[in-house]
């Protein structure tokens, strides 16, 4: 009876996950998709409280509110730090599957007949999945919070994929032994362990910069796929149906961030990027052309079709507040103002309309990359904020350039082109813009959030004046 | 690609039919299920499969202005784990069990605490025009 009246709320848990994603279709909706969520997983930890036989109440409720002290400030960092927190919170998710998956091991040592292949091949799964996901994720989050011993650049050595697939595969091998005989070859799982805990750190370690959105899409997804591998273990249904989601939702944004990139997965996670293209950089010097503050401000006041294109400067810099203001001003005197993003824009899928959201700035503004480009021949002035390779025009004309193919914001084709940077250093990609250069593009140098604070000061007197 | 398409253009009726599909196979395998000992392999994978294709569904249409969001609410479904992490604490195991456990009962909760919070938090500052106005 009480199995059933478990099974069932399992059943309702997971309608109201899949309603809780499906309402994200829309940001009016989106919020009725957190309380579906709150409400299934609500369900869920009560029902499964009721299954016969818990007693350890002490522990449960310490490991609890221990959740909730930690969990609380994880949910109160500043937004700029999202990426990090996301990474960070994989991480706990694979970790949380291997500890699972190694207890039940261990567990069903003592009655070797439960260990049957299916459930061994499980187990393996869950801690090769859990243990590369808690390391690898803590990687990626120390990269993303510029921890000092953490190497912001990639890091890469001879050998290197080679390494890490061979790795990859003595794990496999030894987990192959282990579902053949769990009983007598015990001394393989700790071994498996390491190793997935060592790849976990070698996968992540030559990926930097601007791959950061497409690796964690891609923990996302393992991390879901852990869950899953525990719900096979466990032989829980709520388990696999959640786990798929998640692994469903990060795989679908690693695919949206690498066609934004034009690179494929293998491209991403085995060849490291900007090292070999660096070299290239600074063969010829050309001088970009210059303009002031007070002079770019005149051209804003003619403007009536504006676009603000962001990138991770803008979120470096916190200049999304400053950015509110200058579209206040410029929307004042009658400019439509839009904001291009592209989908690699920042470290994270959807970075910077989460910024510009959280200042103030209305969402119908903020326009994806493939809808703004057809309007970029009517658009007066484009300024560029911290964004670079996105806005590269190399990646249409230059085949030799490592960033051909990749679907750019036009913004060459505007009239007009403001680029704010703080010096002419190359980006991510170690390759000079050519936008920089370009008969129709002037750039702004500074600190972002500085060189918009005079944008807004010139505009505003002379709106007033 | 036309697979996609024809993915794509269908995307309402085929999330109907999984939808379906998956609650009549979920019931299904949880009527048929009397013993423990032995685990429905076949009922899990069908489960496993059917929760993908919803998942492929529900999230191509995600709005991408929400895509950080959704990936933080992703966090918070994924710590489901909480539902193993607690059986595995609550019964009575050898303590090293029980602190495993334990431990992964804290990280789940941690993440769903903190994945629901920043996610309502984060979609409370996506203002359209008109609720601005009002």
């Amino acid at each position: 009876m009480i199995y059933s009246i478990i099974q069932f709320s399992y059943i309702i848990a997971t309608a109201l996950f899949i309603f809780s994603l499906h309402w994200m279709k829309d940001p009016k909706t989106a919020r009725h998709g957190v309380f579906a969520g709150i409400a299934a997983m609500t369900v869920a930890i009560v029902s499964t409280i009721l299954e016969p036989g818990i007693v350890n109440w002490e522990w449960i409720s310490v490991a609890i509110v221990l959740g909730f002290i930690v969990g609380v400030p994880l949910s109160k960092v500043p937004l700029t730090a999202v990426p990090q927190r996301t990474a960070l919170s994989h991480a706990f998710g694979g970790l949380a599957a291997g500890l699972v998956g190694t207890a039940k091991y261990y567990l069903w040592l003592e009655t070797p007949q439960d260990l049957t292949i299916f459930r061994m091949i499980a187990i393996i799964a869950e801690i090769i999945l859990g243990f590369l996901t808690f390391t690898g994720s803590l990687m990626a989050a120390g990269k993303l919070q510029e921890i000092k011993w953490i190497p912001q650049r990639p890091v890469t050595y001879r050998g290197q994929n080679i390494i890490n697939l061979g790795l990859l595969g003595i794990a496999v091998i030894g987990g192959i032994a282990l579902i053949l005989n769990p009983v007598e070859y015990t001394f393989i799982f700790p071994i498996i362990i390491a190793l997935a805990l060592m790849f976990g750190v070698l996968l992540v370690i030559p990926i930097g910069g601007a791959d950061m959105p497409t690796v964690i899409s891609l923990l996302n997804s393992y991390a879901g796929l852990s869950a899953v591998a525990m719900g096979f273990v466990l032989d829980n249904k709520l388990l696999v149906t959640a786990g798929a989601l998640d692994g469903s939702s990060g795989l679908i944004l690693s695919i949206i961030m690498c066609k934004a990139m034009n690179r494929s997965f293998t491209n991403v996670l085995f060849g490291a990027f900007g090292q070999v293209q660096a070299v290239k950089a600074g063969a010829e010097t050309r001088t970009a052309k210059q303009e002031t503050s007070e002079g770019a401000a005149q051209i804003l006041e003619q403007a009536s079709k504006v676009v603000i294109v962001p990138g991770y400067g803008m979120a470096v810099a916190q200049a999304q507040y400053r950015i509110r203001e200058l579209y206040d001003l410029l929307t004042k005197q009658g400019a439509d103002v839009k904001f291009a993003i592209h989908p690699v824009a920042g470290r994270m899928p959807g970075h910077m309309n989460v910024l510009l959201a959280e200042a103030k700035i209305p969402y119908e503004q903020l326009i994806e990359m493939d809808d703004i480009n057809s309007d970029m021949p009517q658009v007066d002035v484009v300024i560029v904020v911290g964004a670079n390779d996105v806005v590269n025009p190399a990646a249409r004309s230059d085949k030799t350039s490592p960033i051909y193919g990749m679907p750019i914001i036009d913004a060459d084709k505007a009239r007009m082109c403001f680029a704010i940077k703080r010096s002419m250093n190359p980006g991510f990609a170690g390759i000079e813009n050519e936008l920089y250069f370009a008969e129709r593009t002037f750039m702004l140098f500074g600190d972002a959030k500085a060189v918009i604070g005079e944008l807004v000061k010139h505009l505003s007197a002379s709106q007033a004046g | 690609m036309n697979f996609r398409k024809f993915l794509f253009s269908n995307q309402n009726k085929f999330l109907i039919l999984f939808t379906f599909l998956f609650f009549i196979s979920d019931i299904a395998f949880a009527e048929s299920e009397g013993t423990h000992s032995e685990p429905d392999y076949i009922g899990l994978l069908f489960v496993f499969m059917l929760a993908t294709f919803i998942g492929l569904g529900v999230v191509t249409r995600v709005s991408r202005l929400l895509h950080t969001p959704l990936m933080s609410l992703t966090n918070a479904i994924s710590a489901i784990a909480v539902v193993g992490s607690l059986i595995l604490t609550g019964l009575d195991h050898p303590d090293y069990i029980t602190i495993l456990g334990a431990i992964a009962l804290f990280a789940s909760m941690t993440n769903i605490v903190s994945g629901f919070l920043i996610t309502d938090r984060m979609l409370k500052m996506f203002k359209s025009k008109e609720s601005k106005k009002s």
